[in-house]
């Protein structure tokens, strides 16, 4: 392995944002938010540079740490998929830094703000060993980077002190602490049976055997636990629940994509001989059980924040339906091609349209005072840019056209299609329905009419609501990739028949679960029951929809989810090591 | 049985004993107190197989002991952290549970939330 020019950009991208923290304590007072917006600059043309070298080169850029080659020394490696995410998240985390101006500014008159002062540290942190997770190039390093984004996404759930806060995030941290000591035993266990971490090398050496069973089922595990996948989800909707909209943008936008990047490296690039055709199925699995039951839960909130987050962890599991897309039978292998794009875009636009849809509920929850969904009748006339950031965000999370996820859903669907696996097809389609549905029992109470105008108690700051339409709009654009990588046949006329038909289907579909599942207000005080006279679907959707809630409320409680982690772990090693 | 095999049989024991303290416990330093009892079984693994892999005149394979020395400390912070953490929620809130409270149905109009 040899260095390429502009591998020096590579050690940049990491070592930038964690030089404007240092920065930024050392100045204190007001002046991190500066400094802040100074890296973000710095960093995006960063990124942008590494993409050039990319293309430019046409192969992997590679930077070896003190010019010593693997296995003595540790190299940094960006590829195809490394250069997408480092780009991606750099516009994020510009998007949310933009944003956080308004609420995140140091009061005049006061010196030092401690909320503020501490925001803008942590974003620096949390987007420098975000480009680390992108560009290591071996499993130790990977899991120093795992800890930093950790460690730099628990204090941001409870940046306002409150005691719920604090009890979310303590939870975040120990959970994620259980998840990241079970990926150091499986990186343990590689070292003892074969010598190295570093990913290029440990790719020709692993054997499907017991001690790299073991391993991969551990780090897998310990990924998914970071990465809140159900069942291991216990502490995400907590976390969201009381973090600040800008906190909440950055945890499940960009976090959960760092061990979800994680998890590719570790299937495709590092463990490729090991893992089984029964395993990337159960994988798939835990992401289809995702998708069903936290759509329905979603449909069940009151507060927009929760349900945000509870589509949060819906749309985790659909990344995760890429796995068991991408695995070739033929080779018994998972390798890169149409599945793994299809995944790749669908985390970009799921991270730019989940930030603009967090960003827009933080401005209605400014503005509002509340975030109760029944009380947002006539916010759409008081606040326009807001309202239209959350129903594009919500558009290009369904995967309508245009936007990313519909290439996204095309990509996968074609790779269901052409490895027979039709059952995943279902599961995609069915995806889309639900997440239409709750984006449209959001938009259905926005859109109303209110009897009387509504009284904003505060004003959001334009620029904060122009920010949270920039990031959606740029979901939408994504589709501009059908201009570029993605192949021009999968797309051959957006205005056929064929392509509106499902489209339409969608919506539709996701109206009538809103309309069976969704969150109705009691009509008079005190109603809790359902009237009497609520037809059979309702009364059926709802004994079901309780159900999903009542097991979602069983799987976050810690001893259960703490043994979760252990039965998902002897699942994947027994798929692993049954298949041979 | 040589040592090696001894002292990893010793870490198996500790990961599983700091498992069993994890799930098991309900109160966080507890929880924390477990999940460092895992770490030492990780870090003994790790000497263990240091041992295993000496050669050259070595006592041992330097590699996982400079792998163990970054888990140490990344455990460390990890520690400080969490009972930091702690102990801002036992002054703010007067008693330390993470009982999972599910998601409040309807949140206060005051916006406390």
């Amino acid at each position: 392995m040899t260095a390429t020019p502009g591998g020096l950009l590579l050690v940049l991208a990491v070592l930038v944002p964690f030089v404007g923290v240092l920065a930024g304590l050392v100045l204190g007072g007001r002046n991190p938010q500066r400094v802040a917006l100074v890296t973000l600059v710095l960093g995006l043309g960063i990124a942008v540079g590494i993409a050039d070298a990319y293309l430019r080169s046409g192969d992997a850029v590679v930077y070896l740490l003190g010019g010593w080659a693997p296995p003595l020394g540790v190299a940094l490696r960006a590829d195809g998929p490394s250069v997408v995410m480092l780009l991606a998240v750099a516009v994020v985390i510009c998007g949310i830094g933009v944003y956080a101006c308004a609420d995140f500014a140091t009061p005049t008159g006061e010196p030092e703000g401690r909320a503020p002062f501490t925001f803008w540290l942590l974003l620096l942190a949390v987007w420098g060993s975000l480009n680390l997770v992108f560009v290591s190039g071996d499993l130790f390093t990977l899991y120093v980077a795992l800890e930093l984004m950790t460690f730099a996404g628990v204090p941001l759930v409870c940046l306002d002190g409150r005691g719920e806060t604090l009890r979310a995030a303590l939870r975040y941290l120990l959970y994620a602490l259980l998840g990241s000591v079970l990926y150091l035993l499986g990186a343990v266990l590689l070292y003892g049976a074969y010598g190295t971490l570093d990913i290029a090398l440990l790719a020709a050496q692993v054997r499907p055997e017991p001690a790299a069973w073991a391993a991969a089922a551990l780090m897998t595990t310990g990924l998914l636990a970071k990465t809140a996948l159900f069942p291991l989800h216990l502490w995400l909707p907590p976390a969201h629940a009381g973090a600040p909209a800008a906190a909440s943008a950055v945890l499940s936008a960009l976090v959960v994509k760092g061990s979800w990047f994680l998890v590719i490296r570790l299937w495709f690039d590092a463990m490729p001989a090991v893992f089984t055709f029964s395993s990337a199925q159960l994988l798939g699995a835990l992401g289809a059980a995702a998708i069903l039951i936290f759509s329905i839960v979603a449909l069940r909130q009151e507060r927009l924040k929760l349900l945000i987050a509870y589509s949060t962890l819906a749309q985790i599991g659909y990344l995760f339906l890429m796995f068991p897309l991408a695995f070739n039978i033929a080779t018994g292998q998972l390798d890169d091609g149409g599945a793994l794009a299809g995944g790749m875009l669908q985390a970009m636009s799921h991270a730019t349209a989940k930030a603009a849809m967090f960003m827009a509920a933080g401005s209605i929850y400014a503005a509002l005072g509340h975030d109760r969904i029944a009380g947002l009748a006539g916010i759409a006339r008081a606040m326009p840019i807001s309202v239209l950031a959350f129903a594009l965000g919500g558009l290009a999370l369904m995967g309508l056209l245009p936007s990313g996820a519909y290439l996204a859903k095309k990509l996968l669907l074609e790779a269901a299609g052409g490895s027979g696996q039709w059952w995943w097809e279902v599961v995609l389609q069915a995806g889309g329905v639900l997440t239409s549905s709750y984006v449209v029992l959001v938009l259905a109470y926005a859109l109303r009419r209110a009897g009387a105008p509504v009284e904003l108690k505060r004003s959001v700051s334009r620029i904060a609501q122009a920010a949270a339409l920039g990031l959606a709009v740029c979901s939408l654009l994504l589709a501009c990739a059908a201009l570029g990588p993605v192949p021009r046949s999968l797309v051959k006329n957006p205005l056929a028949l064929a392509e509106l038909a499902p489209a339409l289907l969608t919506v539709l579909g996701g109206g009538a679960l809103a309309f069976g599942f969704g969150f109705r207000p009691p009509r008079t005080p005190g109603d809790g029951h359902v009237a009497a006279t609520a037809g059979a679907f309702r009364r059926a959707a709802l004994v079901a929809g309780a159900a999903f809630e009542r097991a979602d409320g069983v799987l976050r409680r810690w001893p259960v989810a703490a043994t979760a982690l252990l039965v998902v772990a002897a699942l994947f090693g027994w798929t692993l090591a049954a298949a041979r | 049985m040589n040592v090696a095999t001894l002292f990893g049989l010793c870490a198996v024991l500790l990961v599983g004993a700091g498992l069993y303290g994890v799930i098991v416990n309900p109160h966080p330093l507890r929880k924390i107190l477990a999940f460092n009892i895992i770490g030492t079984g990780v870090f003994l693994l790790l000497g263990a197989i240091a041992r295993r892999g000496a050669g050259a005149g070595f006592g041992g394979d330097p590699v996982p002991q400079a792998l163990l020395i970054t888990g140490i400390v990344v455990a460390f912070s990890a520690t400080a952290l969490a009972v930091a953490l702690l102990l801002r929620l036992h002054e703010v809130a007067g008693s330390v549970t993470l009982a999972s409270d599910a998601p409040p149905k309807v949140g206060p109009d005051a916006g406390s939330r």
